[in-house]
């Protein structure tokens, strides 16, 4: 869920407001948001600011906090293990956003295009992925990528044996293996909400196209793709987070290896706190991780066209 | 016009990807139905529709405690963030007051702050509490962040219900909690469901948290009972391993299949409202 697509909703209840009757109850209002305010700014909020607080500190967890300024952030910026990190998740928003939305805009323009039925058992069947625990996932993928597993009993079958690998633990395939994972995760929740955006399109403006004699692509980019571009930036902001704050995954197949290949910021952010006890540099981390999440939301929000089609 | 040929290719791009969502489930659903001694590699359908290697799993991977830890926090978050939702929601969504919009952006961004953002502190927070361990280090914080999506959800809600059925209830004499418990609730009690689903569903599959709240505890959930019997056990004998995943993701589907429409509408709709 994204800034802007609050902000929408912000509008539209800014426009009900102006219509509204004076006196009305107000004071009782701060009685039913209390309880929910109270529990989120304790257990959220309030421990979020900790966490930026922590990062100026070098802290075991046991002995006394020692305030040490920028330090951590000093580290996080020259250590050249914490950059490799947050470039592998670059890397991952590849496989997580690039890659998952690339299929979800085929998809669409041929379901645009030539009308198929059946789209509630597809649309079934496409979003089950994002229901499985990302435990779960990991451990299916672990078994994918097995060298008992299905990929390389496949490639040994069809005479590509020399290709089988242990993907998981290999240099070079680690992190698309696990990219990969996110492609599957994401893909049939991105086609859903495009498909959603596809349907907000007027049939006049394709049967316009099609008058005007436009073909498979000339329709895709001139009635298409304008029609979907907010769920198309819902989509990018969407996979993007989850590409960035990758934990389960990466914890439940590589564990960052083979040779930290597969290390993400949330991943070493884990590791220092809670393995090797650098909790003010892990809150540097995770202090870090979420300043570019909120900003990955707040640039794409940027682009939002307001005016629905 | 669309030529049938086309149409043709469209239906079987679609099952090729259909195929790719679901395969990696069959296969370890079918990997689930077999034993160790059958040295499975590859797909395989099942051989058999013996339970066994589920009751193995389920005893040497302790999922009675780690299924109903899970239930136990997934079932307090979701009631208690309801709840609390429904409660902001009405408040922000069909009242005007002094600072409300302030409060409502407060809220609302928590929907963009990870656990990694918060679990430092509350891990510290909670020992200093003396809750180590406990399942309050994981409902609290969960229902904390669920309060975010519930109230940005639950006021959109409230946004559409009809003004003139709460004025006409005013008029009536009626007070704030009765035109809430009388009137509208019975309007917004299907969107409700779908916030329980969702909440319901991120909680059940949640793992970090319970990774680092519950270490060195004898408390455990169904994903962080998994990913400690898959290291384990992985190795050793695989299809347990499978029959373990199996379990763990179970209640969720059946739920997804039974409510999909709430799954799908609710993940749509949070994403997209306005």
């Amino acid at each position: 869920v994204s800034e802007a697509s609050r902000e929408a909703v912000e509008k539209s209840a800014a426009r009900r407001l102006t219509g509204r009757a004076p006196g009305e109850p107000r004071r009782v209002a701060y009685l039913y948001i209390l309880p929910g305010l109270l529990a989120y700014l304790g257990f959220t909020l309030f421990p979020v600011l900790q966490t930026v607080r922590l990062s100026f500190y070098d802290w075991d967890g046991i002995t006394a906090k020692a305030w040490n300024g920028l330090a951590n952030y000093r580290e996080l910026i020259h250590s050249v293990e914490i950059r490799a990190a947050f470039g592998h998740s670059v890397e991952l928003i590849l496989f997580y956003a690039v890659f998952s939305i690339a299929i979800g805009l085929l998809l669409t323009a041929l379901m645009t295009h030539f009308r198929v039925r059946g789209l509630t058992f597809f649309r079934t069947v496409l979003f089950l992925p994002q229901t499985i625990a990302t435990v779960v996932v990991a451990q299916a993928f672990t078994w994918i990528y097995d060298p008992s597993g299905p990929l390389d009993s496949f490639l040994r079958a069809i005479g590509l044996g020399s290709f089988a690998k242990v993907w998981l633990g290999d240099f070079t395939w680690a992190l698309p293996a696990v990219g990969l994972i996110g492609t599957w995760i994401s893909f049939g929740l991105v086609l859903i909400l495009l498909l959603a955006g596809a349907q907000r399109i007027p049939p006049e403006l394709y049967e316009a196209a099609r008058v005007d004699g436009a073909g498979f692509f000339r329709e895709f980019f001139a009635v298409t793709l304008p029609g979907i571009r907010n769920e198309l930036l819902v989509a990018l902001t969407l996979t993007t987070i989850t590409a960035l704050r990758n934990f389960d995954i990466v914890y439940n197949t590589t564990s960052g290896g083979p040779a930290g290949r597969t290390e993400v910021p949330s991943w070493v952010m884990f590791h220092n706190a809670f393995e090797v006890h650098r909790v003010g540099l892990a809150a540097a981390i995770a202090t870090v991780l979420t300043v570019v999440i909120s900003l990955v939301a707040l640039v794409i929000s940027r682009f939002y066209t307001n005016a629905r089609v | 016009m669309t030529s049938r040929l086309d149409r043709y290719t469209t239906y079987v791009v679609l099952a090729g990807f259909s195929v790719m969502a679901i395969y990696p489930l069959l296969s370890i659903l079918f990997l689930a139905f077999h034993r160790k001694t059958d040295n499975v590699t590859g797909f395989s359908l099942p051989t058999t529709l013996s339970l066994r290697t589920f009751v193995d799993a389920w005893n040497e991977g302790g999922f009675a405690n780690g299924m109903w830890g899970s239930f136990l926090v997934a079932a307090s978050v979701t009631v208690v963030s309801a709840v609390l939702s429904l409660l902001t929601g009405y408040a922000f969504g069909t009242m005007r007051f002094r600072g409300s919009s302030l409060f409502f952006n407060l809220i609302v961004l928590g929907i963009i702050f990870p656990y990694e953002a918060t679990v430092i502190p509350l891990y510290y927070d909670f020992q200093s509490l003396n809750l180590s361990g406990t399942y309050w280090t994981l409902i609290l914080p969960q229902i904390g962040q669920s309060i975010a999506l519930g109230t940005f959800w639950m006021r959109a809600v409230f946004l559409t219900t009809p003004r003139g059925l709460v004025e006409a209830a005013r008029i009536d004499g009626a007070g704030s909690f009765r035109i809430l418990r009388s009137v509208l609730f019975p309007q917004v009690r299907p969107a409700l469901l779908t916030l329980c689903v969702l909440v319901f569903m991120y909680t059940w599959n949640e793992f970090l948290l319970a990774l680092v709240m519950l270490q060195g505890s004898n408390n455990t959930t169904a994903p962080l009972g998994l990913s400690y019997f898959a290291g384990v056990t992985r190795s050793g004998d695989p299809t347990k391993v499978a029959a373990a995943a199996t379990i763990v993701a179970l209640p969720v589907v059946v739920v997804y299949l039974v409510l999909k429409r709430h799954f799908i509408r609710g993940v749509l709709a949070g994403a997209l409202k306005g």
